[in-house]
């Protein structure tokens, strides 16, 4: 029974350590170990982007990479999102265009609008759509969440 | 999911001794998107995890005159953002960009999904079409293969216990030639193949005339499927409609589908044909350099 592994990277900005058995998801240890639950379970493998995080500039499903594997990587997730001044433009924008309902789908819609939109500011509907469609909402049809996503855009372009 | 043990060798050597020193249950691990999703569900079981990011032969991304060497552990989205690669290999980039989400392109790798070895795996027909080699190494050193003799069933490859697929190696896109990809799905996007046809041609050049084409299959049999006869048929012929037609109809007879929850026998046929024509006039126009 391979025992507890000590990881070390960097959760928004921070040093984080902690123990993890070799098994248990990035998302696990994110929710269960590190205590940060913002980054949510939906299906668990790979098909809703609920738990998606930014792992070394990328975003990942967190639910399909160990813990383990975040030895020495950066991992931005919903938590490093706002500052200390207020809400991120993405996340204003979902408020004021009613871009969700039940919320479970919000933290990883808004991480992965965040890698978008901070490299493509004007990205157009279709890029929006075809760059989230592995986050998955059953509650909106959508629509609103692309509003909030182009509005983001202008927000994030007029700085 | 069970306990396991996690390994992150980092010379290939290393990797090799774990692999070998744990046989059958050993599974090496890549991007993790569909190794994590089998552990978990109980559809595969190791003992042992060994990621094999970390070895440096498997991180390759190398574009020379001899092609592209490509690392079995280079997500797909490295190599879509690497402009040269993309702009020599068209077929793969239509592949490698459409595999799951955005999410899953940033871990997912073409050498894993040679090894899941699904047979709707969308990278794998363009492999084959593109004349790509797999790179394999294990404890009795180095052998090689086509990367259609790759895949040996639903999940099944032609690894021994203790081997890796090191690399996938693509020959230097020939003049005058092209390739393409395509797959048919009910959606939009993050679905998986009813069917896929990857189609590859070599024209003279004048572009009037084919010299050799290779078709290969998704979806429509046990394991991808390397259409020989229909890729035969266009050798030495003029570019033509019905040149074009007599392909996607061999092409068809070659695919051995199943009716599922997916698609039927009947509809998996006409995909082919339909898929096939599509893909050899897209491939066709960019060997001409029209797109």
């Amino acid at each position: 029974m391979p025992g507890l592994v000590h990881v070390t990277t960097t959760i928004n900005g921070n040093q984080t350590d902690f123990l993890c058995e070799p098994r248990q998801s990035l998302l696990e240890c994110l929710r269960d170990v590190v205590g940060m639950t913002g980054s949510k379970e939906g299906c668990n493998d790979g098909n809703c982007g609920a738990c998606t995080v930014n792992m070394d500039g990328r975003i990942v499903c967190s639910c399909l990479v160990l813990g383990v594997e975040a030895q020495g990587a950066e991992v931005n997730t919903i938590e490093g999102v706002a500052s200390a001044e207020g809400l991120h433009p993405i996340q204003q924008s979902f408020l004021e265009n009613a871009a969700l309902q039940c919320g479970i789908c919000t933290p990883g819609f808004i991480v992965a609008t965040k890698a978008l939109l901070e490299a493509e500011p004007d990205a157009d509907e279709a890029r929006i759509r075809h760059w989230l469609a592995g986050n998955l909402c059953r509650c909106t049809g959508y629509d609103k969440i692309v509003r909030a996503v182009l509005d983001a855009g202008e927000r994030m372009r007029a700085g | 999911m069970r306990a396991i043990d996690y390994q992150a060798p980092t010379s290939l050597s290393e990797a090799v001794s774990i692999m070998a020193a744990n046989g059958d249950r050993a599974r090496p691990l890549a991007g993790g998107t569909d190794v994590l999703v089998q552990l978990r569900g109980g559809r595969r079981e190791a003992d042992v995890v060994v990621d094999t990011k970390k070895i440096p032969e498997l991180n390759t991304l190398n574009l020379s005159d001899n092609g592209l060497q490509l690392g079995a552990a280079v997500p797909c989205y490295r190599i879509y953002q690497d402009s040269a690669v993309a702009a020599a290999y068209p077929g793969l980039i239509d592949a490698a960009g459409m595999i799951g989400s955005i999410q899953i392109q940033g871990r997912a790798t073409v050498g894993g999904n040679l090894c899941n070895a699904a047979p709707s795996g969308d990278t794998i027909p363009p492999v084959i079409t593109l004349g790509g080699e797999a790179h394999i190494n294990g404890p009795n050193g180095w052998r090689t293969m086509p990367a259609e003799d790759f895949c040996t069933g639903p999940g099944r490859n032609a690894l021994e216990n203790g081997e890796l697929l090191v690399a996938i190696q693509l020959p230097a896109p020939a003049a005058n030639s092209g390739t393409a990809y395509l797959r048919f799905i009910p959606r939009n996007e993050m679905d998986i193949a009813v069917a896929g046809v990857s189609s590859s041609v070599q024209l003279d050049a004048s572009g009037q005339t084919i010299q050799s084409a290779r078709i290969a299959l998704a979806s429509v049999g046990p394991t991808p499927i390397l259409a020989s006869a229909a890729g035969d048929s266009l050798a030495g012929k003029a570019v033509s409609d019905e040149a074009i037609a007599e392909a996607g109809r061999l092409a068809s007879e070659a695919a051995t589908p199943i009716t599922d929850m997916r698609g039927t026998i009947r509809q998996r046929h006409h995909l082919v044909d339909v898929l096939t024509r599509r893909t050899l006039n897209i491939a066709i126009r960019r060997a001409r350099g029209e797109e």
